[in-house]
């Protein structure tokens, strides 16, 4: 049941993102979490590719090509908290908040 | 190797090269001589849809890249949004963008590069990387006016709620890989069944994965409870990139639902084998988008929110289509988006105008335009009346065809819902109308709209009119467009 204990990691993982995601109010914080739910996917393609589907490459191609689009994600993502700093002169995301309903 | 056709990616390679250009085209143009760079682009969007044309049919790279006759269909919509975005953003590029108009016409036309190979994809991965491609230029685009505060604002909204939610979607992806071991959605579809045969039921795995694509896709498709980000990045963002965003991004999330459910887990929502009905569930989201989006869009102030809240009541009708999962329900919901296209960003476009001229986004500046600038007036009444569901213009018939669609496919409930919210949505679209025609105010300013401005909503209004009046070519369009999913 080895398997099981991979797919186990991938969601503590996801999970741990979501709630940082939720409940992180610093911008970079959330990035972060972000980037843990990225690869705790990523982990469940290698996962799945090793045990359920062994004779082709699909996992792992899929999984590269995520870390490169999780990167391009990040490098926008720290550009637009850096717009944010230069705004507010902070980037706690509990205070951008002039936009409501 | 045979049976690769690499010239259909010649499109999609030409906008590609084309933005790639207009970056570098920027560096070297005088700064003053701003409107060559959005005549640029659109030439290139409209040599693409030449090219598109000119190689279509069949597939590239095994079968990840379908170039067939439903993607052809979105594909015209991408372009058209992303034409239309570059026509109405000549204004704000010249006053308002200094020094990096270039990037800004060029990211449009990458993001309308993802969509067309996410209109494309029949295969997990493609349609992963084709809506993120579609989805990063749109996050600079939204936070583009760096110093304004709403923009950035908005920027960081779009950010971490698309980022977020496509890693549900991964996440959603990557337990269907699991449970079949292929990417492939054709595969998958018969490898689910063959499981299902075998052991007589799916399990809970599969129901996780299926509400997480929903979820996924869903906060694309700004579908209730997913929508929350919309009204605030509508606002916020550049109101040429609100309108594409509404149009293209929105189709882009379509044509993914689609590919994935009415081609791939179609087999799982009817009676023979069921261990869950994603009908249900979407049927169920998209009646809340209707009541939601409808009744909040009453109270809205600001015409950039008001049509937030409508699209957000539109993507619930539009979604009675696609749970119907027929052939009908799927040329409806190609017919819709197609007239969606022109009604959206033609407001869209008359928002732009207006802001442009006058500063404002409040509805109820718009009051006594028709006194002053009574073409511009009359344009904008007919979109708001084409999204509205008035005969004779497309939004009535695409609305009908939903509808009728819906009531085929045995959702009966839906259709008597959404008609009595479509009832309830007269009165916001019609307040807009009696601002501009019956109000006493007679306003200072008159708008003259700048050229490309002016060709992009001839092209809004004849669309509207003309295919609503005519509907049978785009309709036998649709109904081509529907056969690639062999019901």
């Amino acid at each position: 049941m080895i398997m099981l204990q991979y797919l186990a990691l991938a969601a503590i993982l996801f999970a741990i993102g979501v709630f940082g995601v939720l409940t992180r109010r610093n911008a970079v914080g959330i990035l972060m979490s972000l980037e843990l739910m990225f690869n705790a996917a990523n982990i469940n393609f290698v996962t799945f590719n090793k045990f359920i589907a062994p004779g082709g490459l699909t996992g792992q191609i899929f999984a590269a090509f995520v870390i490169v689009i999780a990167a391009a994600e990040a490098v926008v993502g720290l550009a637009i908290v850096l717009l944010l700093y230069r705004n507010w002169k902070g980037i706690n995301v509990d205070r951008i908040n002039i936009m409501k309903w | 190797m045979p049976g690769i056709k690499i010239e259909l990616l010649i499109p999609e390679m030409f906008l590609f090269a084309w933005a790639l250009f207009l970056f570098l085209y920027d560096l070297g143009a005088k700064r003053k001589n701003s409107q060559s760079l959005g005549y640029l682009a659109m030439f290139g969007v409209a040599v693409t849809a030449v090219l598109l044309s000119l190689f279509h049919g069949g597939m590239v790279f095994g079968t990840m890249f379908q170039s067939d006759q439903l993607a052809l269909f979105f594909k015209v919509i991408f372009l058209g949004a992303a034409f239309m975005a570059v026509g109405a953003s000549f204004d704000i590029a010249s006053e308002k963008i200094h020094n990096h108009r270039g990037e800004y016409y060029g990211l449009i036309l990458l993001s309308t590069v993802g969509m067309m190979f996410l209109s494309s994809a029949s295969e997990l991965l493609m349609l992963y990387i084709g809506l993120e491609l579609t989805t990063i230029p749109l996050y600079v685009l939204v936070a583009y006016f760096k110093d304004d505060r709403l923009s950035v604002e908005s920027g960081m909204k779009y950010l971490i709620v698309g980022a977020f939610s496509s890693a549900i979607l991964l996440y959603g992806l990557s337990i269907l890989y699991g449970l079949t071991g292929t990417t492939d959605i054709v595969l998958m579809k018969i490898n689910l069944s063959l499981v299902f045969l075998a052991n007589g039921k799916i399990g809970p795995g599969l129901i996780l994965a299926i509400v997480m694509v929903i979820a996924g896709i869903g906060f694309k498709l700004a579908l209730v409870p997913f929508h929350m980000w919309a009204p605030d990045v509508y606002q916020g963002a550049p109101t040429p990139i609100t309108g594409f965003l509404s149009v293209g991004s929105k189709a882009a999330g379509v044509v993914a639902f689609a590919r994935i459910f009415v081609n791939g887990l179609i087999g799982f929502a009817t009676d023979v084998m069921a261990p869950l009905d994603w009908g249900i569930i979407v049927a169920v989201l998209a009646s809340a988008a209707m009541i939601l989006g409808n009744i909040t869009a009453l109270r809205q102030k600001n015409i950039k929110r008001m049509l937030a809240y409508s699209s957000i009541a539109q993507i619930g009708y539009l979604m009675i289509g696609m749970v119907a999962a027929t052939d009908r329900g799927i040329s409806a919901v190609s017919y819709y988006m197609f007239i969606y296209l022109f009604a959206n960003m033609g407001a869209f476009t008359i928002a732009t105008i207006f802001n442009d001229k006058t500063g404002s986004d409040g509805i109820i500046s718009y009051a006594g335009l028709s006194k002053s600038s009574p073409g511009f007036a009359a344009c904008m009444t007919v979109f708001l009346l084409s999204l509205a569901g008035i005969p004779p213009l497309g939004g009535f018939v695409a609305k009908y065809l939903v509808f009728a669609s819906g009531i085929q496919a045995g959702y009966t409930w839906l259709v008597i819902l959404a008609l009595l919210t479509a009832v309830v949505s007269l009165y916001y679209y019609a307040n807009v109308i009696k601002m501009m025609y019956f109000s006493s105010e007679s306003p200072s300013y008159k708008i003259k709209p700048p050229i490309p401005a002016q060709i992009v909503l001839f092209i809004g209004v004849a669309g509207v009119v003309i295919f609503g009046l005519f509907p049978q070519p785009i309709l036998n369009l649709a109904a081509e467009a529907a056969k690639v999913f062999a019901f």
